[in-house]
Formats: C-alpha cells, sequence, structure tokens
C-alpha cells in the first residue's frame, strides 16, 4: 500500500511552524517512513504531482498569490490543516487589519528612514507582482478548513500527534501543555 | 449573624454561609465555577455571563446569585460548557487578541478560559474592530484592542478618597474604557500594580515590565485556569 501523502507551505508566515514540524527530533525519521511529501518547502517540489492526503497551512492571506495557493491546496488535498496562529486568525501580519492598504505601502516604500533612493515616490505596481490585499484574512475564511492546530507556533508534539493521528486514525493525545496560542 | 446553609452542585454536597455568592462559595467547596469578570470579595457585576449555571432548570450567572439553602446547582454540564466556551470565542472575534504578541500571554484569564474549554478556533469571523490605545500615561498603558469590558478597572481601582479613576465612554458596541490622567497620576505604585493585576487580559499594563516572566513559568503554562481550587478539599 502506498503511504499518505503530505503536502505543506508557508503563506503570510514566518516559517517557524515548518521549523517547528522539523523541531520534532528523531520523529522525523518515523515520519518519513510513515508518510511521503509531495508539494512542499521542505522537499523543494512546486508544484502538486499528484493528489494529497493532507495539506498543512502556515500563515493567512495577505495577497492575491496566498490565495491562489491557498485555492490549490484545497482543490489537491483531502484534508486541511491550518498550522499556526497566522492560519487561523491572521497573526501578526493581520496587525495592518484596520491601516488602509495605501497607508502601509506608503509606509513601506516612501515613509520609512531606510529609503533613500525612491525620490520620484514610486510604489511596487507591477502585473507580476500579487496583489495585497485589503486586509489579512484567516485560511478558513478563504476555503474550507477541516482541522487547526494553535501556536505560535503549534508545539512540535502538537503537529507530530495530529499528522500521527490523521495518518494512523488513532485519537488524538491533548494534554494540556500541548494547546497554546503563543 | 451567618447562618449555614447546604446545597449541591453537580450533585456534590456543599455548605456555605447564606447569601454568599455562588462562585465564591462553590469555590470554598473545591468546585470550580468558570468565571471572567468576578473576582473575590468585589461586589460582582454579572457582566460576562461565563459563570452561567442552572438553578432549577434556569439559566443564572452565579457571581450574582446568593446561595441558598437545599438548592440543586448544575454546572459542569456540556450545555453550559458550550455556552461558556462560545462566549469566549466572542470575545476572541470581538477584540483584536494576538495572543503570540500580548504581555499578557501566559497569564491572561480569557486566554486560560480558552485553553480550558480547547478553543482550537473561534466559530465566529473576525471582526477586527478598529481601535486606539492610549498610551500617553506614564506608568499605564491602555490597549483598547484587548479590553474585554468586564469592569474590574472600574470596580476596583479608586483614588484615597473613593473617586473612580477608569470609566466607560460611549455606549452600546462603542463602548471603551477611559482613564482619568490626573487622578491616576496620584495612584501608588501598588494600585498601579493592582490595576495590571486585576485586569484579566492585556488591556491594562504597568510600563516597562512585559515580558518579564519566560515562557513555562507563567500562571497558566502548565495548570489549567480553575485547577487550583479544585486540587482544595
Amino acid at each position: 500500500m502506498s503511504k499518505p501523502v503530505v503536502a505543506t507551505t508557508s503563506l503570510a508566515g514566518c516559517f517557524g511552524c515548518h521549523m517547528s514540524l522539523l523541531d520534532i527530533d528523531e520523529k522525523i525519521l518515523d515520519l518519513i517512513e510513515l508518510v511521503e511529501f509531495n508539494k512542499s518547502p521542505i522537499d523543494d517540489i512546486k508544484e502538486f504531482t499528484k493528489p494529497c492526503d493532507i495539506g498543512l497551512i502556515e500563515g493567512g492571506v495577505c495577497n492575491s498569490e496566498n490565495a491562489h495557493v491557498l485555492k490549490d491546496f484545497r482543490k489537491n488535498c483531502k484534508i486541511l490543516v491550518s498550522v499556526g496562529e497566522c492560519a487561523i486568525m491572521g497573526g501578526l501580519p493581520a496587525l495592518r487589519n484596520g491601516i488602509p492598504v495605501k497607508e502601509c505601502i506608503a509606509e513601506a516604500y516612501l515613509g520609512v528612514p531606510s529609503v533613500e533612493n525612491n525620490k520620484e515616490g514610486i510604489l511596487p505596481n507591477d502585473d507580476e507582482l500579487p496583489m495585497i490585499t485589503d486586509r489579512v484574512y484567516p485560511c478558513h475564511e478563504v476555503v474550507k478548513i477541516d482541522y487547526y492546530l494553535p501556536g505560535c507556533p503549534p508545539r512540535a508534539e502538537l503537529i507530530w500527534e495530529a499528522v500521527a493521528a490523521l495518518v494512523t486514525g488513532n485519537e488524538m493525545k491533548l494534554p494540556y501543555e500541548v494547546v497554546k496560542f503563543d | 449573624m451567618s447562618e449555614k446553609v447546604k446545597f449541591t452542585i453537580d450533585g456534590k454536597e456543599c455548605v456555605a454561609e447564606r447569601g454568599q455568592n455562588l462562585v465564591d462559595a462553590a469555590a470554598d467547596n473545591g468546585v470550580y465555577i468558570p468565571s471572567l469578570c468576578h473576582l473575590r470579595d468585589v461586589i460582582p457585576a454579572g457582566s460576562c455571563r461565563i459563570c452561567n449555571i442552572k438553578n432549577a432548570g434556569r439559566i443564572m450567572t452565579a457571581c450574582t446569585t446568593p446561595v441558598e439553602q437545599g438548592m440543586e446547582i448544575e454546572n459542569d454540564i456540556s450545555e453550559l460548557n458550550d455556552m461558556r466556551k462560545a462566549i469566549v470565542e466572542m470575545l476572541f472575534v470581538e477584540g483584536n487578541h494576538f495572543c503570540p504578541a500580548c504581555e499578557k500571554s501566559g497569564n491572561c484569564e480569557l486566554q486560560a478560559l480558552a485553553y480550558r474549554f480547547q478553543m482550537m478556533v473561534p466559530r465566529y469571523p473576525y471582526e477586527f474592530p478598529i481601535k486606539t490605545p492610549d498610551t500617553q500615561d506614564s506608568r499605564l498603558w491602555i490597549e483598547r484592542n484587548r479590553c474585554i469590558k468586564c469592569k474590574r478597572c472600574i470596580r476596583t481601582i479608586k483614588t484615597e478618597d473613593g473617586k473612580n479613576i477608569f470609566a466607560f465612554q460611549e455606549r452600546g458596541h462603542k463602548v471603551e474604557i477611559n482613564i482619568d490622567h490626573e487622578l491616576a497620576a496620584g495612584l501608588s505604585e501598588e494600585k498601579i500594580q493592582e490595576a495590571t493585576d486585576n485586569c484579566p487580559v492585556g488591556s491594562i499594563l504597568k510600563k516597562g515590565t512585559g515580558f518579564s516572566q519566560p515562557i513555562g513559568t507563567r500562571r497558566f503554562d502548565k495548570e489549567a485556569i480553575g485547577s487550583d481550587i479544585e486540587k482544595v478539599v
């Protein structure tokens, strides 16, 4: 029987959740016995090459590319999991929610002291660049999400337990210390 | 003269003084009734509704219910716990609760209730309301993004001659906490600390003291809220 296939991505995240996934120590050897990775920064597969069983999503949706990738994950994965505070509620990127996008862009490209050579006041506006969304969206406000793993990042044990439970069908252990929002 | 009365919570026999509020009476008997706006020895406000219990089939707030002889209270039942969890979730979406960036994280009672009820994601859509913090005081920081309107600060922090330091302004969903800067300037350091400690969330903070406790040593890192009460007896 072929192994269950896992895909992962980082949208508007910091890769901390991926680091936490790698933080399962020697259990990483069990993990690669248990599952096969497809599209993921871990193996650098850029596009889906087959249907996947589990998609782990880090980060919320802050631009059109994030929304495109998230919808692509929904299409190709049977189960989608929001991993971490940013995927669940927007996280730190969502601190900009409530501030108009124009103000955010102006702050980054015109206002900051480190910008010295933008005398014409050019703002990034190329068709190739993803459009910034009006605010940062939690993943479940864009596509259906099946499970949520809170934390910043979610504790390595939590991610491991969740993936193992999904793959084996065993009940998940949720000790008090493991489910935290920071 | 105080009179002792007998009552039950989820079938457990309890004894308390007649008229004592149910949250404190339960705690004295080793039963935790989850609550958020209530503080022991402070006149209850009954504003958060987390402490909802069932008395004779009716749902009411335990903090504003005086104990009477023969009461049969339902507390730890799925109907009430789901209602409490729903209120916690509502509070999370109504404010801007960025736990990873909050000074109170780990010591926050709202967060601790979410842990206790295993909230993985709120069932309601996030509002991301626009709130303006008040940072002009030299010692206190009023972070309105996190305020849950429990009125603990209004009820407990006063000047020596009994004047309020904190008050609500506006009405309805626009209501927000405000501080009288002139009166606050006269507060002792102990009162400043008390205002910070009494705030269940990270809305009133003593400046210059954030993130002083390492993760793992904070109040709710290892022990669920209410477990100290349940351990007694």
